[in-house]
C-alpha cells in the first residue's frame, strides 16, 4: 500500500496534539433529547444534521478527541479555518452513537455532514481536502477555506 | 465467521472483482480489531468517494460490526496505475 493516506493523517494527529489555539465559534452541542431513545432517532437526527452546514459526529469533543480519527476530522476543518460548526460527541450518547451509524448507513465514527447531506468519515474528509474537493464544497456553502490562496501544497508529498 | 487480512482481501477480491487488494491489520495501533484495505477495481469507475466506499462497506457488511476501526482507500485501474513510482 502507498501509505500516503497513512501518513498524511498521522501528519494531522501529530499536529493536533499541540492543544493551543481553539476557536470559539465551536459549538459541542448535546444531543438535547433527555431520554427515552429520542436521540438516536430519525427525526432528532435529521433535525440535527440540517440545523448547521458543517455537522460532524465524534468521539470525544473539537477540544479533546478521544480518537485519532476524530482528531483527523477536527485537524482538516481547522487547517480550513472553518470555526462555526456543531460537533456532536457520540461518546456521551449511545442512542447517538448507534442511531447516528444507522441514520447514515455508516459503520464508524467519525461521521461528517455538510449542508445536511452526509459526506463520509475521515478517509473521505482527508481526501477531499488532498485532492481540493473540500474547498470546493466549502465554498458552495459559501465558507471560503483558509487555504484558498495559499501554499496548498503543505501537506502533500 | 473469520476476521483476519486474508479473509478479508479473499472477500474484496472476490465480491469487488478487484484488481488489487491489499488488507493491512492495524490492530496493534487501535486495541481492537482494526484493518487498513486498499481496494482497486473498475467497479469504481465513475463513482464519487462515497459510493466506492459504501461498496466497500456493503461487501463486507457482515463483517464489520466487529471491526472497530477501519480505513479505507478506494481507487480505478488508472488511478492505481498513475500512483506507482515511475
Amino acid at each position: 500500500m502507498s501509505g500516503s493516506l497513512g501518513r498524511a493523517a498521522a501528519a494531522l494527529l501529530r499536529w493536533g496534539r499541540g492543544g493551543g489555539l481553539w476557536s470559539p465559534g465551536v459549538r459541542t452541542a448535546g444531543s438535547g433529547a433527555g431520554g427515552g431513545g429520542g436521540s438516536g432517532s430519525t427525526e432528532h437526527l435529521d433535525a440535527l444534521v440540517k440545523k448547521d452546514k458543517v455537522v460532524v459526529f465524534l468521539k470525544g469533543t473539537p477540544e479533546q478527541p478521544q480518537c485519532g480519527f476524530s482528531n483527523a476530522v477536527v485537524q482538516i476543518l481547522r487547517l480550513h479555518g472553518v470555526r462555526d460548526y456543531a460537533a456532536y460527541n457520540v461518546l456521551d450518547d449511545p442512542d447517538l452513537r448507534q442511531g447516528i451509524k444507522d441514520y447514515s448507513n455508516w459503520p464508524t465514527i467519525p461521521q461528517v455532514y455538510l449542508n445536511g447531506e452526509f459526506v463520509g468519515g475521515c478517509d473521505i474528509l482527508l481526501q477531499m481536502h488532498q485532492n481540493g474537493d473540500l474547498v470546493e464544497e466549502l465554498k458552495k456553502l459559501g465558507v471560503r477555506s483558509a487555504l484558498l490562496g495559499e501554499d496548498k501544497d503543505q501537506d502533500s508529498k | 465467521m473469520e476476521l483476519s487480512s486474508h479473509y478479508l482481501r479473499e472477500k474484496l477480491q472476490r465480491d469487488l472483482e478487484a484488481e488489487h487488494v491489499e488488507v493491512e491489520d492495524t490492530t496493534l495501533n487501535r486495541c481492537a480489531t482494526s484493518f487498513r484495505v486498499l481496494v482497486v477495481s473498475t467497479k469504481f469507475e465513475g463513482k464519487p468517494l462515497l459510493q466506492r466506499h459504501r461498496l466497500v462497506n456493503e461487501c463486507l457488511a457482515e463483517e464489520l460490526p466487529h471491526i472497530h476501526a477501519f480505513e479505507q482507500k478506494t481507487l480505478t485501474p488508472e488511478q492505481w496505475a498513475r500512483e506507482q513510482p515511475k
